[in-house]
């Protein structure tokens, strides 16, 4: 496939540099030449000469087995949305190496700042995935403690995590948690955003902040190719990763499909960013198979041709191919993983569903640390007002 | 204890070391507070004498200011932003909105934001566009967020150690034409008012005037003007504008029976219709008159060689004073 002169001006244009194709190459199709993989979606182990490790058959077993449990996290929401209990769901689905990769890479001091969709991150970190689903179902906007997990809420406004990790980061610094060398102390942190998010000011200027303090911050982008539905194109002429050279600090590619090279790469960027060597962006080369949300129809936007083709580059399937293949895990594993998921499914259904509403005056809890003499009225009021309606409440 | 003469420019100066001298967790940062000390100086020495880690010069973009604090006030500092002036907070307006006001709230008490947000507000200053705003009404709309003005030297000082110390988020109106205007007498071993209070700074028997940043000034001049002519008029220095501190409010109207509200920003939803509707509620019978207004024109702000005619000043304020005895 090739691919204009973004520019539209021919290479011999005078006194600009050289034409911005000859700089970013076309654009690929499949993540290009610079995407890192430890595992191809036909299950074979590739090796890099940067970012090679070897996994034990316990860690592999380990990655298939969080991947199952995220899908299933995943479907039984989607499920329970289309049942009318939860009003809303952001569905993972496809994206289940890049998060799994990037939480188990996590060390327990580390912490994490996701968007909406990060289900299979709050899994690594421990995160109930029952208490994912209040802000969907409505009974809570964030029901686990962000203390607890090192996990902060969810953040529906697009990029504004990113900042928020950056500043965490910063406060990381002046704790003196950076570069000491101590495995324990040495703390990093993660901001998760999506490819539309790149192109919000909040995520730039977490950017320019985090080069400027050389905060130990990794910024980890799942490029799902879309944004609802609007394709990368429309958010980015380059490939996102080399971003982060314009600001001063590396980005790199990874196949977000491969949970190996996932895992990889965020490890290493994680300990760059504790060894004090500042941020870095790893843009996880991932696609949404799901829609954006319960509520999108994505056969208005893009072809089933595109799906089928990332099918193919399944997070899953090559895990278990390569599990195998190679005698690392047999039916019975893999059935014992399937009858976890299906009791992990049955928990988060019944749990849902018991889910009770909030009280109406719990509104009024928790909007102030120091609460006010006017709200105090206010909820006071409100409460005398329901008193009035005997038994209704 | 000795008092000594300040400025209000020196007073928050003074405020801000004390609040730093007390706790290692704050941290100052925002445009060019570090080493120029600030455009207006509030921030003065301190980066000398705290080091670069806590006054902390930040690249120019408010979002950034504001969201990064954010992420300092969640691993356990008590960050003060400056926002360099009114009309430039709102590229931070949505983590100001959305993200800070609302932290506490979504995690059930979890998370506490104690963050203040400094922005030098108000005109007089013969300034250019977007120097010279009032955007109190936004941020008093705004649940989660608790909002104060400063008019006077000591004020400065102690408001500022109660911000900083408050566990919520505080939006801390500073009137930038008072920084360097008047001094007062400060005596560091007196004990402050609470923060969220309102004050008497003037007794009067015939109209409750209600002013606060900027205004206090000119209305404690109207006072004065109206007293030639044989009118008391009490004022209230609000100091709180989210929460509002009604109790002394409603307690000098029901004696007077006439208020008349004066700030400088827009009247059309400014804070003075709300205070007109409150008093409106808790005094209709005691009331001699409706509430009245007067601040800003509903214009954008303008050129400045013209905003006296903007700003209330004496002799508007008295004209509505005048206008309280015409119902």
């Amino acid at each position: 496939m090739t691919q204009q002169s973004p520019g539209g001006a021919q290479s011999d244009t005078p006194g600009f540099g050289p034409d911005l194709v000859e700089v970013f190459g076309p654009s690929q199709q499949d993540g290009g030449p610079e995407l890192i993989q430890l595992l191809t979606p036909e299950g074979e182990r590739v090796h890099h000469h940067e970012f090679d490790q070897d996994f034990s058959a316990e860690e592999l077993r380990g990655f298939y087995r969080d991947m199952v449990l995220t899908r299933r996290i995943d479907t039984e929401a989607t499920a329970l949305q289309r049942h009318g209990e939860l009003g809303i769901w952001a569905q993972l689905l496809g994206q289940e190496a890049a998060q799994i990769g990037a939480g188990r890479a996590l060390r327990p001091q580390d912490y994490v700042f996701p968007t909406y969709r990060e289900h299979g991150v709050a899994w690594c970190r421990g995160v109930d995935p029952l208490r994912l689903l209040g802000l969907f179902r409505g009974v809570d906007q964030g029901g686990w403690d962000p203390a607890a997990n090192n996990f902060a809420l969810y953040t529906i406004v697009i990029g504004a995590q990113t900042l928020h990790a950056t500043g965490y980061a910063m406060g990381v610094q002046r704790d003196g948690d950076v570069g000491t060398g101590d495995p324990d102390r040495d703390t990093a942190v993660v901001a998760h955003f999506g490819d539309g998010a790149s192109s919000q000011g909040d995520v730039n200027e977490a950017f320019i902040f985090a080069a400027s303090y050389n905060a130990p911050v990794v910024f980890f982008c799942q490029n799902n190719q879309w944004a609802i539905s609007e394709p990368i194109e429309r958010q980015s002429r380059i490939p996102l990763y080399q971003r982060a050279l314009g600001f001063g600090f590396p980005g790199v590619r990874v196949d977000g499909n491969d949970v190996l090279a996932t895992y990889a790469v965020t490890k290493a960027a994680l300990q760059r960013a504790r060894d004090g060597q500042g941020p870095t962006l790893v843009e996880a080369y991932t696609y949404r198979m799901g829609a954006h949300t319960t509520t999108d129809d994505p056969t208005r936007y893009r072809l089933s041709n595109d799906v089928e083709s990332w099918k193919l580059k399944d997070p899953i399937a090559r895990v278990e191919v390569y599990l195998r293949r190679n005698g690392l895990a047999d039916d019975d594993f893999l059935a014992s993983i399937q009858a976890e998921a299906d009791e992990l499914g049955h928990t988060l259904r019944e749990g849902c569903k018991s889910m009770p509403d909030p009280q109406a005056l719990s509104m009024f809890d928790h909007v102030y640390a120091e609460e006010t003499d006017e709200l105090r009225a206010q909820r006071e009021g409100y409460a005398a007002y329901l008193e009035t309606f005997e038994g209704s409440h | 204890m000795a008092t000594q003469k300040i400025t209000l420019a020196k007073g928050l100066n003074m405020g801000l070391r004390k609040a730093m001298e007390d706790d290692p967790k704050v941290l100052l940062m925002g445009e060019d507070v570090g080493k120029l000390g600030g455009v207006f100086r509030i921030t003065d020495g301190l980066q000398k004498d705290f080091g670069e880690d806590r006054v902390i010069d930040s690249p120019l973009a408010e979002s950034g200011i504001v969201g990064t604090a954010v992420g300092m006030a969640m691993r356990g500092y008590r960050p003060v932003v400056e926002i360099q002036f009114d009309g430039f907070v709102y590229p931070a307006y949505d983590q100001i909105v959305c993200q800070v006001a609302k932290i506490h709230f979504r995690s059930q008490g979890r998370v506490k934001m104690p963050m203040v947000i400094r922005i030098p507000f108000g005109g007089g200053i013969g300034a250019v566009e977007h120097h010279s705003e009032s955007p109190e009404a936004q941020f008093a709309h705004t649940p989660g967020l608790k909002v104060v003005a400063c008019s006077n030297p000591v004020d400065g000082y102690w408001m500022m150690q109660q911000a900083i110390a408050c566990d919520d988020p505080v939006i801390f109106l500073e009137p930038k034409r008072q920084y360097h205007a008047d001094k007062a007498e400060l005596d560091e071993s007196a004990t402050p008012e609470p923060l969220f209070t309102s004050r008497i700074v003037r007794a009067g028997t015939d109209l409750t005037l209600l002013a606060y940043g900027p205004t206090v000034k000119t209305a404690m001049k109207a006072a004065e003007a109206a007293a030639t002519e044989g009118r008391s008029i009490e004022v209230i220095d609000l100091r709180t504008l989210s929460p509002l501190d009604m109790a002394p409010v409603l307690d000098s109207v029901r004696r007077t029976g006439r208020a008349v509200v004066t700030h400088e920003a827009h009247v059309n939803l400014g804070l003075g219709a709300e205070l007109s509707a409150r008093i409106t509620e808790e005094c209709f019978y005691s009331l001699e008159a409706p509430v009245l207004r007067v601040g800003g024109f509903d214009t954008p702000y303008p050129p400045s060689r013209i905003e006296e005619d903007f700003l209330p000043d004496l002799d508007r304020v008295l004209d509505a004073v005048d206008r309280s005895w015409e119902f």
